[in-house]
């Protein structure tokens, strides 16, 4: 694995190899040490064409902890709007000498062509771009998954998730299908139909309109943002009506399995897909996700930059 | 005028002959005057000069990316000696002053016939007729229209432009689009469109207007021809109507008789085209399609674009592949390899029958007192496909470093050679 471009880039192996390595850095930083020396001069660029505030403080924290030197490049408009090429940031990022870049973008496989074109020789890591992937989101969710319902080992095989909304467009939902399944969770999409992507029947998920026929068989209920524009391009007639049949509300929060959790990748409409109580609720890791972040990006940069194995990394333990 | 003694050619069913052209035209032995130059063609094949309804050469505006003269020479290369020019150039060739450019321009150069195509609607904005009549009047003389790049999606505009081009055997090829159904669409809609989080392209906005424009030419009795294409749905359908006597003509482009759509994976976009590629299904139905006449002709939609139109985000390049110097290859490919038409129903397919559709003069024969439009193809060795070599101005060809059967070695425009392969 030289670049993490989307999730179907790691086998099973690399992905659980992930989630074992967040696992120690995270047990790590509970102790005395709060920085790793691991990735000290070597520079990481957050190359942001779009605005996202928590992700790319995730990963600013997250190549921090790592002694990495962070330089935030917040590209504002991207060439479809004739400001600077994706092509000439890269070649800029290229004679600074950046070793790894974390992008975010609006077209899907910006990513992928960053990497892929031979504009630039470092790292490439995707934080989302487009309506294609956004695999470190899907990482860190399956890390707080794992942790709540796994016992933070292994894969996820016998974890029931359902995925709630706006499938057609979401980046983390691509991404979180893809993972979920390689890890051995059953996976179910429910939305309605117009928010579902033609041609879902190769992905060999489950597929329901009714949350509530669902809601009482999940372990993991997974709401997905709804954009408020999409009314406009006629997906939902209106807010009210999405949020009766789809949002996560006080009421279906109850249908739930005892031990159930709740998540959101954020940033959440309460009152639209999810109501304030089942978001504030004991049931809910949304805030939990956040710092889980954290680790996991940490281990991503880590496995990718420092060429390092987890073993490595284990057997060198507390003296990292 | 030269005059060329072409001596132990092969004919498209391999018959070995020998052709003599003097003043521009097929002639006898005894037509050739003493200067006659002599080819030896043995081991090549003759083939009538091939005929491209659908070529986009960017002049007037877009020098930048191909111009009637680079165009021509693209055209000559690939065996072609007959290009129709489509009007999205800038201005629009909606007007008789604008095509008629385009034409002289073309005979100016005189490596192949520019046949302009002029917009059915003012700019190509789809709401008020061009003046159809007076294009068809001038010296380019047009009788094909199209708002191609922009679907006629109005039904009403689709349907008086329909019936007022019969007045001069006029013919309107449609860009079969739904815009409301592919607004920002970037590839073909199905499983990998959805999974690569590219806004999908459905089929049904192909064939709802396919659908609807065979039965306006019905009620009219008009002359409707399809530009490009893609999907399995819209080959039934002008199957369909072919059987109810519909007079419905159609094309399809090299690339759609080839390429699909899981090529969209590399997210590059040379891949990017408009209709997109589909999937193996639709290629299959395609070639199906041509091979038993539902599809009349392979046209190019060639479609130059410069270098940075394509070296950037899927989302943010533009659509479209060039196409002329690949054209014949790529058909052999896809429809002689699989044996699926032979050499002379695929060389019909490119030239005679498009010269009919188009009411070409002098193009799509061989015969003795018929125009010297021709090329001479090497159809026992094959050629590797780079894109820095193409004549064209623009290199977005989407078969860069394949290798390809038949050579075109020369062409003859009007009894004159216009283009001759180095060998290197």
């Amino acid at each position: 694995m030289k670049h993490l471009l989307s999730i179907s880039d790691l086998s099973k192996d690399e992905a659980i190899e992930i989630l074992d390595t967040a696992a120690e850095l995270a047990r790590l930083s509970e102790g005395a040490v709060k920085k790793f020396p691991t990735l000290r001069g070597r520079t990481v660029v957050n190359l942001f064409f779009e605005d996202s505030t928590r992700t790319r403080i995730s990963f600013e924290a997250a190549a921090k902890r790592l002694s990495a030197d962070v330089i935030n490049f917040a590209a504002k408009g991207s060439s479809v709007s004739k400001g600077e090429s994706l092509k000439d940031t890269a070649l800029t990022l290229q004679a600074m000498g950046a070793d790894a870049v974390v992008i975010r973008h609006g077209a899907s496989g910006a990513a992928h062509q960053l990497a892929k074109q031979e504009w630039m020789k470092g790292v490439v890591i995707n934080a989302g771009d487009g309506t294609h992937e956004h695999p470190t989101q899907a990482l860190l969710d399956a890390f707080t998954i794992r942790r709540h319902l796994k016992s933070n080992q292994g894969d996820l095989s016998g974890v029931k998730v359902g995925i709630i909304g706006d499938i057609l467009h979401s980046r983390v939902a691509r991404s979180n299908i893809l993972l979920l399944k390689k890890l051995g969770a059953e996976v179910v999409l429910i939305a309605p139909p117009t928010l579902i992507p033609v041609g879902v029947s190769d992905w060999q998920v489950g597929v329901s309109y009714s949350l509530d026929d669902e809601i009482k068989s999940l372990d993991v209920v997974m709401a997905l943002r709804v954009q408020k524009e999409r009314m406009d391009d006629l997906y939902f007639p209106t807010e009210r009506e999405y949020a009766r049949g789809y949002g996560l509300t006080s009421d279906r929060m109850k249908q739930m399995k005892a031990k159930a959790i709740v998540m959101h990748p954020g940033p959440m409409n309460r009152g639209l897909e999810i109501s304030a109580e089942s978001a504030d609720s004991h049931r809910s890791v949304i805030v939990e996700q956040v710092a889980n972040g954290v680790s996991v990006r940490m281990a991503v940069l880590y496995l990718l930059l420092g060429g390092a194995t987890f073993k490595e990394l284990a057997s060198s333990g507390e003296s990292l | 005028m030269n005059s060329y003694r072409i001596k132990g050619a092969k004919d498209s069913s391999g018959k070995v002959g020998n052709y003599f052209i003097s003043n521009g035209v097929f002639g006898n032995e005894g037509d050739l005057s003493s200067s006659a130059k002599e080819i030896d063609a043995k081991g090549l094949t003759i083939l009538p000069g091939f005929v491209d309804l659908h070529t986009h050469l960017r002049e007037p505006g877009r020098e930048d990316a191909e111009t009637v003269l680079t165009g021509s020479m693209s055209a000559a290369t690939g065996g072609f000696t007959a290009i129709s020019a489509m009007p999205n150039t800038l201005p629009v060739a909606d007007t008789a002053g604008v095509v008629e450019q385009v034409y002289r321009l073309g005979k100016h150069h005189g490596i192949c016939d520019v046949y302009p195509i002029g917009a059915v609607t003012v700019g190509q904005g789809g709401t008020q007729l061009a003046e159809l009549s007076a294009m068809n009047q001038s010296e380019a003389a047009v009788r094909i229209f199209s708002d191609d790049g922009h679907c006629v999606s109005d039904a009403l505009v689709m349907r008086r432009a329909l019936e007022y081009v019969k007045t001069f055997d006029g013919i309107i090829a449609q860009h079969a689009q739904d815009p409301r159904l592919t607004q920002d669409s970037q590839m073909n809609e199905g499983e990998i469109s959805a999974r690569l989080g590219l806004k999908g392209w459905p089929a049904v906005a192909e064939e709802a207007i396919i659908a609807r424009d065979v039965l306006l030419a019905e009620h009219v009795d008009s002359r409707l021809h399809i530009c490009h294409v893609t999907t399995a749905g819209g080959v039934e359908i002008i199957r369909t109507a072919k059987k109810r006597g519909i007079k419905v003509t159609a094309e399809v482009t090299p690339h759609h008789l080839l390429l699909t759509d899981d090529l969209a994976e590399s997210y590059d976009p040379v891949y990017k085209v408009n209709p997109p590629l589909r999937t193996k299904d639709d290629v299959q139905a395609l070639r199906e399609g041509l091979a038993d006449g539902t599809i009349d002709i392979v046209a190019t939609d060639h479609a130059p674009h410069p270098h940075e139109s394509k070296d950037c985000e899927w989302s943010a390049a533009a659509f479209g592949m060039v196409g002329l110097e690949t054209a014949f290859s790529i058909a052999y490919l896809a429809m002689i390899e699989t044996k699926l038409l032979t050499l002379a129903q695929l060389v019909d397919r490119m030239s005679k029958i498009p010269a009919q559709i188009g009411r070409y003069q002098g193009h799509g024969s061989i015969s003795v007192g018929a125009g010297a439009n021709f090329t001479l193809v090497d159809l026992d060795s094959k050629w590797k496909v780079e894109r820095l070599e193409l004549a064209s101005k623009s290199k977005n060809t989407p078969f860069d470093g394949m290798v390809l059967p038949g050579v075109i070695t020369k062409t003859f425009h009007n009894g004159a050679l216009v283009y001759e392969r180095n060998s290197k």
